[in-house]
């Protein structure tokens, strides 16, 4: 998003900007006015709050388990490849 | 846990329990990449296994100039463009909507709806498989190019300068899609443990 104006920032920009801020991207005067409206938001500052809490959670999901099919093709695959020379 | 490179070690060396740890590492990530481009899982466990074959084939040749997960995810991700038919069509870089919607901000801006609280409940309300098969559903959901971003940055864990190694993309375009992947995963968690007030209109 650009910021084209010098005024302070609203939330709905701020929600906007979050990915930026997280991802060390918002720089200088941006992050300066990002940082600012935080400190007296308390609705944005929730959300940024739960961005990070749906990262640690989206961590936490673990792909599934691998199927004992999928394990034996595998396995296979390994033992013909290793006959390949 | 074993690192990465201890298993490319042993598994120079012919340790085929190598093989097996390493696919049980990567194995079901790759295979939810995989569906990201293919259109069924069948197709998806081809490609998944092509990769393996991929990879043991390119191990000796193998410079270990990304890591072995980077190296073994952008094979994947090379093969499963060719094979789908996602990429043909020309695909927008994100859709465009806010990421969170406009209703729930007055004129000026402000929050009109804010967030609801759920941070503090999520554990006490839902036990971690259920929150994980939520978060899954709500993956399912998004646009094919943000699920990509967010399963390799967010449940697979790589940088970002990786993620966009794997999938071709600019650090830019990495970002939106992040962006608004997170977005919605924070809306679905919202809509199912806040108290109603904000995310389910």
């Amino acid at each position: 998003m650009k910021l084209a104006f010098r005024r302070d920032l609203v939330c709905q920009q701020v929600v906007e900007l979050v990915t930026d801020y997280l991802e060390g991207a918002l720089r200088g005067s941006a992050r300066r006015r990002f940082e600012k409206h935080l400190a007296g938001c308390p609705h944005c500052t929730e959300y940024l709050a739960q961005i990070r809490e749906t990262i640690r959670l989206a961590g936490r999901v673990t792909p599934d388990d691998l199927n004992p099919q999928m394990r034996e093709d595998l396995t296979d695959l390994y033992r013909r490849w290793r006959n390949e020379g | 846990m074993e690192s990465d490179a201890e298993l490319l070690r042993r598994l120079r060396a012919g340790d085929e329990q190598a093989f097996v740890a390493l696919v049980e590492r990567y194995n079901g990530s790759m295979l939810r990449l995989a569906l990201s481009f293919v259109p069924s899982r069948a197709v998806a466990e081809e490609v998944v296994q092509d990769t393996w074959l991929a990879v043991l084939r390119g191990l000796a040749a193998f410079e270990g100039r990304s890591s072995l997960r980077t190296w073994i995810f952008t094979i994947l991700v090379n093969r499963a463009r060719t094979t789908g038919t996602r990429e043909q069509r020309s695909i927008p870089v994100a859709d465009a909507g806010p990421v969170v919607d406009a209703s729930r901000f007055g004129q000026g801006g402000a929050w009109s709806a804010p967030p609801d609280h759920w941070i503090e409940e999520a554990e006490d309300r839902l036990d971690a498989g259920k929150l994980a098969g939520l978060l899954r559903t709500a993956m399912d959901d998004l646009p094919a190019r943000q699920r990509e971003v967010v399963l390799l940055r967010d449940v697979e864990g790589m940088s970002s300068a990786d993620v966009c190694s794997v999938l071709a993309i600019s650090e830019a375009n990495q970002r939106v899609l992040l962006h608004r992947g997170r977005g919605k995963l924070r809306q679905a968690l919202e809509t199912r443990l806040g108290n109603g007030n904000g995310g389910s209109r």
